[in-house]
């Protein structure tokens, strides 16, 4: 039986041995110093050939019960020396994270772009199509398929850019309505569309005046297209650019190219409707004119205006960025000052 | 127009709130620009009786007044006014009171004496400068009708009322007269108004005998009418009349001068008087002016007359332009005696054009242009005749002189109520329409159970078509009213098309290389116009009119635009920029009108792409740095077409030695370069890199369809080699070589180096590639890559001369 407590020695000796080790050589030299083919384990397991036949097993199977959980110990013992030395790599390359990442240019896309884009991008949802025209059109598609025949006194409310007699800067988008009205075929399904572009009169630049800015003008003319469908329209169109919460009322006003015409008002996204320095304490903002299409607009393009009619509105993206950001001079948007530009990072 | 609350009042029967009226109105017909109350925030002013004056000792133009304010004991105030004089009856604002702009009024000392309150202009509490009757600009006003001492002023100056300002639209020109907006207002409140037609009694001399009249052109002058008013006495108006001027905001002048204008103001008819005595041939002629005609209006301007003008002639001589203003000749003065009063009917158009040619936009012109009622010219006439002879004892000469006679009609229109209901989107009675049109005071007949027959009277020359009567149910039933619905129509489908879709993935790909979006001006100067053109024969189109000279050609190029915001930018010591336009350029060949609208697409970039910071160096902008934004942007469309930069030493704003032309496949589609040092210069920028592309080109060009391959399943190998060459040779011509023999397997080049100085030969330079190789098939072998490499290296000895390192 001293074989026995040979071997029972060891495994006491060799376990407090590998649990005070702290390197993974010293481990590995214990290894190799107890397992390893000249160790006193294979030396016990060598003697057994001394021992009677019924001792044999008994021995044999300790002598692998004391291997196996040397071994086990060893194997525990380099998991957690190696985890400690990845531990204290990792703690070596600590790094201070508050200082700055290295810089990524972002361009950003202008505040009027993205009015107009977020605007397309509601009426595309809501099946029109969006158009583009010429920016130096025909007088007759500008004025007098708009219903303002030459010497009509409202050409004088949109002075106007001529090149020729003829050919002049298109003072709004409408000359777009013009020009689609007159090639849709209504067996196709009915005409719904906007027409955003660039537009141009003849002011002097001022906060209030540009004489270039942008426009949208929508149309939808069908069968059955009642004053109520373009009141629900505009409120959709309100309610997106300006909050959920926002409501709007129409005024009597006057377009050559559209009758009945009207202002449009939201009521004030700054206060709600109690009156601001912002709605000039009236409560409301007038944000775009709109109307059901005049018959001789329906009827220049050579459509029937007993059986087609439909509405129209128009806004100016530049009067929506400047009342929805606060911006009071429309220059800015010319001028294109960085910090300006940057400011609008965010398409929503 | 200024309405005032008390003048409508008149008319119909209104007790309104006047801000609630003001709202209403603006809801239902016209917008009201404002509520004007005259004696808002005045207080404790009242009549007083200056029972004395004596100078003031040591002033040489102060008085001392003894003023009677109704109290027991009278007010000594001292005043300043030229006009101050015993026994007038004055305004007084007394101590404590409140006068115009909120200035309070205190008791105090004018020069050692004492002085309780101040004798008011009526500028200081609160008149206009140019509604205050001329004789009283520079002074103190004095009551001229009986006044009770001690009372508030504001009832005896018009002051308790509320003055409404209507903001017309072209097409209700009606409002432009008190009648018209009472018909306006009473048909929001359901009630009729009332107007009184002045009695008139003629005398025995007939007008005939006194006056001949003709009308020459008598398109332009559908209605023409005078009257004769003998011994006329030229007088300050009563102080009604007065009221009713300045509370519109005319300035009362004289009696027969200011009843010409009350007439305007209540009938909307623009009236003229002349005085008789000086039409030296006793003839009236209206007629086109001739040229070379020159008039003295009646502000002293001088005018040369245009053919197009129409004049009121003594026969021969102009004495003045019709509708827009009297000539200075003919003007009625303190001596005029006998009047002629004129109201007529003249062509819009012409007035507006005489208007706008001799800028001179009077009330009349104003009215004239935008339609007046033809149905109560000579009621209008005749009104005004009459208070003549009321307000300056006049005698009103028998007959009405007829240059032409206008046959106003109403416009008859019918119309179904299922037509409005259909066009409003509303379910509304016949007897709720009928109800809207008869309070307008149209006439309706109904039959055919919906048909209504509307008659509607010239006053509301706006309404001609079905179009117009639905207008006027949609306002006067309210917008408030009206249901909100989305269009029940057959759907369509929303999209954007292939250009549209092209440009927002242009800005998307820009944007995410770090250029901004910038929006320029499309009009610019006619140097910067034609700079950085893309093709030579194209030419400039220039407005007609241009307001600035710089902006006064339309853009043949994006470039400059961006340049003019670097320097912009630059100026406020933002050096560091990196901005992109896409718009229009306007070209088109020479002789054309009208250009061809081109989209553009151009970036800019100066300064640096990033400064120095803890983390790596500065980067400055050269290049090659917009070449690679430029280059992955243009890859992004996967064209047929390889993408080519060819050098151009031409391009006149461009730095000869570092400017591209960018073809894809043969097409060119644009530029790119370094900005010519001496245009910086004229631009003040620093060194910019710009690009500018054709879009509507590249919309047109062919592109590979995607047809998705699996990731490589052999792997790839790579090879390096460098090649010494003559600094003339380009990378673009080695890797075309390289391309050539590289064989099908041949995947990509790398140039990862480029050396010229130290150990190579001067005038050469060392270009070092890597190569990969890749068959989708198969593991390449060594010598199948060796094979490849073999024929690469011979070529380029062969045909560049290279020396393979």
């Amino acid at each position: 039986m001293s074989l026995k407590s040979d071997l029972e020695q060891l495994k006491e000796k060799g376990l407090a041995q590998i649990k005070t080790v702290d390197s993974t050589k010293v481990l590995n030299d214990i290894r190799v110093s107890l397992l390893g083919k000249k160790g006193p384990i294979t030396n016990v397991l060598r003697g057994m050939k001394d021992l009677s036949a019924e001792e044999r097993p008994q021995v044999g199977s300790f002598a692998n019960e004391v291997r196996d959980s040397l071994t086990e110990a060893i194997e525990t013992k380099k998991q957690e020396l190696q985890t400690q030395l990845l531990n204290e790599q990792l703690s070596a390359e600590t790094i201070d994270v508050t200082l700055p990442g290295r810089p990524v240019e972002i361009g950003t896309s202008h505040v009027l772009t993205q009015v107009q884009n977020d605007i397309e991008e509601l009426f595309i949802g809501m099946g029109y199509q969006v158009v583009d025209g010429p920016e130096v059109e025909e007088d007759h598609y500008n004025f007098e398929m708009m219903n303002m025949p030459k010497d009509h006194p409202a050409r004088d409310m949109q002075d106007t850019f001529y090149i020729t007699n003829e050919i002049l800067m298109r003072t709004h988008t409408s000359p777009v309505q013009a020009r689609t009205l007159e090639k849709h075929d209504f067996n196709q399904g009915p005409l719904k569309m906007i027409s955003p572009g660039r537009v141009y009169r003849r002011d002097t630049d001022d906060a209030t005046h540009s004489h270039q800015f942008h426009q949208i003008e929508g149309l939808v003319v069908d069968k059955h297209i009642t004053m109520a469908d373009l009141k629900g329209t505009l409120e959709v169109l309100a309610k997106h650019v300006f909050g959920a919460d926002r409501k709007i009322r129409l005024r009597p006003s006057y377009f050559p190219f559209t009758e009945p015409s009207v202002e449009v008002d939201v009521s004030c996204f700054k206060c709600g409707g109690k009156g601001c320095a912002v709605c000039k304490y009236t409560g409301w903002i007038e944000v775009l004119g709109a109307g059901m299409v005049h018959p001789n607009v329906i009827e220049n393009a050579g459509i029937d205006s007993k059986i087609y009619g439909g509405f129209a509105f128009g806004l100016g993206p530049d009067r929506f960025a400047m009342l929805k950001y606060g911006i009071d001079d429309i220059r800015e948007f010319y001028l294109n000052d960085i910090r300006f530009l940057h400011q609008f990072k965010v398409e929503d | 127009m200024k309405i005032s609350y008390k003048w409508l009042q008149e008319y119909i029967n209104l007790n309104e709130n006047p801000d609630v009226l003001a709202d209403k109105v603006s809801l239902t017909g016209i917008e009201v620009a404002g509520v004007r109350y005259p004696d808002k925030g005045l207080k404790k002013i009242v009549v007083g009786h200056v029972n004395s004056i004596e100078p003031h000792p040591d002033s040489d133009h102060l008085n001392i007044c003894q003023v009677d304010v109704g109290e027991s004991e009278p007010y000594q105030i001292v005043c300043g006014a030229p006009n101050v004089a015993a026994g007038q009856d004055v305004i007084v604002a007394l101590p404590g009171s409140r006068i115009a702009d909120n200035v309070k009024i205190k008791k105090s000392k004018m020069r050692g004496v004492e002085s309780k309150g101040m004798i008011c202009a009526l500028q200081e509490i609160g008149f206009p400068e140019n509604v205050v009757p001329k004789e009283y600009a520079n002074g103190i006003y004095v009551f001229t009708e009986p006044v009770k001492i001690g009372e508030p002023v504001f009832k005896y100056l018009g002051m308790d009322d509320a003055i409404l300002d209507f903001d017309i639209t072209p097409n209700r020109a009606d409002t432009l007269g008190m009648h018209g907006t009472a018909w306006e207002v009473g048909a929001m409140y359901h009630e009729k108004p009332t107007f009184e037609q002045p009695e008139l009694t003629e005398t025995a001399t007939k007008a005939q005998d006194l006056l001949k009249v003709a009308v020459e052109n008598k398109a332009v002058v559908p209605g023409y009418y005078l009257r004769i008013v003998e011994n006329v006495q030229i007088k300050p108006s009563p102080m009604w009349l007065q009221i009713h001027l300045w509370n519109a905001g005319i300035r009362p002048i004289n009696n027969v001068v200011d009843i010409t204008n009350y007439i305007m103001l209540a009938y909307g008819q623009p009236m003229h008087a002349f005085d008789y005595d000086k039409l030296t041939r006793k003839e009236i002629l209206v007629r086109d002016a001739k040229p070379g005609e020159v008039i003295t209006s009646l502000d002293g301007e001088d005018h040369q007359l245009d053919p197009e003008d129409i004049v009121i002639t003594d026969g021969v001589v102009p004495t003045g332009i019709a509708g827009v203003m009297g000539g200075l000749d003919s003007e009625i003065t303190a001596s005029s005696k006998t009047v002629v009063l004129e109201a007529a009917v003249f062509n819009g158009t012409r007035i507006r054009k005489t208007a706008q040619r001799h800028n001179l936009r009077t009330d009349a012109s104003t009215r004239f242009e935008k339609g007046i009622d033809t149905a109560s010219v000579t009621a209008a006439l005749d009104a005004a005749a009459s208070l003549l002879q009321q307000l300056a004892g006049g005698a009103v000469a028998q007959g009405v002189l007829v240059g032409n006679d206008i046959h106003p009609e109403d416009a008859v229109i019918d119309i179904r109520l299922d037509r409005i209901n259909h066009i409003l989107g509303t379910e509304l009675t016949l007897a709720q329409v009928q109800a809207i049109f008869e309070n307008l005071g149209f006439k309706v007949t109904v039959s055919d159970t919906d048909l209504m027959t509307v008659s509607v009277p010239p006053r509301r020359w706006d309404i001609s078509i079905e179009a117009d009567l639905v207008e006027e149910v949609a306002r006067m039933y309210g917008y408030d009213n009206l249901p909100a619905t989305l269009p029940k129509i057959a759907m369509t489908p929303g999209k954007f098309n292939p250009q549209q879709r092209f440009i927002r993935r242009s800005k998307t790909l820009l944007q995410s290389a770090g250029l901004s979006e910038v929006i320029s001006y499309a009009l610019t100067t006619k140097t910067k116009a034609q700079q950085f053109i893309m093709t030579a024969d194209t030419a400039l189109t220039k407005l007609d009119w241009p307001m600035t000279e710089d902006h006064a050609y339309l853009r043949l190029n994006l470039v400059s635009g961006l340049l003019n915001d670097i320097a912009y930018n630059v100026a406020r010591n933002q050096t560091d920029l990196a901005i992109y336009e896409q718009g229009r350029a306007f070209t088109k060949k020479a002789g054309e009108i009208r250009p061809v609208e081109r989209e553009y697409l151009a970036g800019a970039v100066t300064g640096l792409v990033s400064g120095d910071n803890w983390a790596q160096d500065k980067q400055v902008v050269d290049f090659y740095y917009l070449k690679g934004i430029l280059n992955t942007y243009l890859a992004d469309h996967d064209y047929t077409g390889d993408i080519s930069y060819v050098a151009n030493t031409d391009r006149p704003e461009l730095h000869p030695g570092r400017s591209a032309d960018v073809y894809v496949g043969e097409e060119f589609v644009g530029f790119i370069g370094q900005v010519h040092p001496a245009i910086a210069k004229a631009y003040a920028i620093p060194e910019t890199y710009v690009f500018q592309l054709d879009l509507s080109t590249l919309l047109t060009l062919p592109t590979t369809a995607l047809v998705s391959q699996s990731a490589p399943k052999y792997p790839a190998t790579s090879r390096d080699i460098a090649v010494l060459l003559p600094d003339t040779v380009t990378n673009a011509q080695v890797e075309a070589v390289i391309k050539r023999r590289g064989g099908q397997h041949l995947q990509n080049i790398h140039l990862f180096d480029v050396y010229a100085g130290k150990n190579i030969e001067a005038g050469h330079k060392s270009l070092a590639y890597s190569l990969t190789f890749q068959n989708p098939e198969a593991t390449l072998t060594e010598n199948e890559i060796n094979e490849q490499m073999t024929h690469i290296t011979d070529y380029l000895t062969e045909s560049l001369h290279a020396e393979i390192r």
